[in-house]
């Protein structure tokens, strides 16, 4: 078996110790971009999501849309956006959103449409205007399946950051320590950063569950009344 | 427009067909990387799915293992992987496995799961062996499900084995590396429109595979008649051949 870096430890530890504020940093950087695409593509995709709701022909073209932004590898969409916006972090964060719309846009679509016709028609009979309906019956009640898509696309977030660290070090968070690492055959900063990024997912969905409990405790309760 | 046709050039030029950087090398390479990840998530999360799809306990936690799974960042795997494993083909194959092995899964075990009750039942009392049940009944009745939990994770491969040319192994990625470091994007659009295509195949071979491997009456492509049954098991008003022998014997 070839290692490439052999002969070299598997982890250099004073290298950490020299470089914590590097790696706060990176990882500061990884959920700071996490956030804002996670935050931007929650906000589009709603909008996208009341378009396709009040105008049910749309729901066609923008899932098309949004399903090729989401088919095209993530490696290539980081690429191919570059001879427009360049090397910025503004190319990785329209990457990086594009990509949450798809799952964001359908798991919004799928909780609202999954609403009992009979409890939006008491909310209708009870005089509630469309709009009030939308955010005091219909998004509550859709609250897990939305939750869940929000799982799914901070996740995908996280995993997709380090790639943006091919376009250069001010956007990729923890990836800027797994290139460093694979370009100079140094084993301590791609360990680093790839098991921070693994850790970092893990954490965020587990810590999303938790939220999405919190959020929905009747359906825990309607869970342990069926079982 | 210019674009377009750059990319028109660069398919019609017959060095681009030819040796180790040629189409025809690099889409065999993603298919090598593609199919073997495929074969070994199938080998480990099928027999897996159906086992504990068919056990009524358990079913939870594996549920939730998987999920945790879908969390794992594939780029992430392939790194550590280069540590143990150097670079090139083995960090991208278990990075390609870790990938495909949740959807496979958590639809087999659903899919299993969900048979009804009745038809296992009325299997059992018609006197099948679990073997006979398993093969004749319950796999039948999940295919689809199946089916379609493979298909996304060989889609999910196919794009994401662009990775791999990250850690100094082949495959379409070639193209949208290379591309990238010469700044030639004709080059990193071929890859993708390559990669786009492999997609769109196996999206096609799936639909096939589902039309051929899947009985006609679970999805529905024959109309369920369902008046004659049950006419021809009333031995009342329709007595069978059998039925009319046996009251008539020596006839």
């Amino acid at each position: 078996m070839i290692v490439a870096q052999a002969g070299q430890p598997l982890i250099r530890w004073p290298w950490i110790g020299d470089h914590l504020d590097l790696i706060l940093a990176a990882l500061v950087q990884h959920l700071v971009m996490t956030f804002i695409t996670v935050a931007i593509g929650f906000v589009l995709s709603m909008i996208l999501a009341v378009i396709a709701l009040r105008f049910r022909v749309s729901f066609t073209p923008i899932n098309a849309v949004t399903g090729v932004m989401y088919a095209i590898p993530s490696l290539a969409l980081f690429i191919l956006l570059t001879p427009i916006t360049g090397l910025t972090t503004l190319t990785a964060l329209i990457a990086l959103i594009s990509y949450t719309l798809q799952i964001l846009f359908r798991s919004i679509v799928a909780g609202i449409d999954g609403v009992p016709d009979a409890v939006v028609e008491s909310a209708r009979g009870m005089g509630f205007t469309p709009n009030r309906r939308l955010l005091r019956i219909e998004l509550p009640l859709a609250l897990p399946v939305i939750m869940s898509g929000l799982r799914i696309a901070t996740v995908t977030t996280v995993g997709l950051v380090p790639i943006a660290g091919l376009l250069g070090a001010d956007q990729g968070g923890l990836g800027q320590l797994i290139f460093d690492g694979l370009n100079r055959f140094f084993n301590t900063p791609l360990l680093v950063g790839a098991a921070l990024t693994v850790a970092l997912a893990v954490t965020l969905d587990l810590l999303l569950v938790a939220l999405q409990r919190a959020l929905t405790p009747w359906a825990r309760r309607g869970q342990a009344a069926t079982t | 427009m210019r674009f377009l046709q750059d990319i028109l050039v660069w398919f019609n030029d017959p060095l681009n067909w030819r040796g180790a950087n040629g189409v025809p090398n690099r889409v065999f390479e993603h298919l090598v990387l593609t199919l073997s990840a495929l074969a070994i998530s199938c080998l480990i999360a099928l027999p897996a799915g159906v086992l504990l799809g068919r056990s009524r306990r358990k079913g939870s936690v594996a549920i939730n293992v998987a999920n945790i799974g879908r969390a794992i960042p594939s780029f992430a795997v392939i790194a550590l992987g280069v540590i143990w494993l150097g670079i090139g083909f083995r960090p991208a194959l278990i990075a390609m496995v870790l990938l495909a092995v949740p959807p496979i899964f958590t639809l087999t075990f659903t899919a299993v799961r969900e048979v009804d009750p009745a038809t296992v039942d009325a299997a059992r009392g018609m006197g099948m062996t679990e073997r006979r049940l398993l093969r004749r009944v319950q796999l039948p009745i999940a295919r689809p499900l199946m089916l379609s939990g493979i298909r996304l994770s060989t889609a999910a491969i196919i794009a994401t084995a662009t990775l791999a040319a990250l850690v100094g192994w082949g495959g379409l990625g070639r193209y949208i590396i290379d591309g990238f470091s010469t700044r030639d994007f004709v080059e990193v659009s071929v890859g993708v429109i390559l990669v786009a295509a492999l997609v769109l195949l196996s999206e096609a071979i799936f639909a096939l595979l589902l039309r051929f491997t899947v009985s006609p009456g679970i999805t529905g492509r024959t109309r369920r008649r369902r008046s004659a049954p049950t006419v021809a098991a009333d031995p009342v008003r329709n007595p069978s051949p059998r039925s009319a022998t046996a009251s008539s014997p020596g006839g």
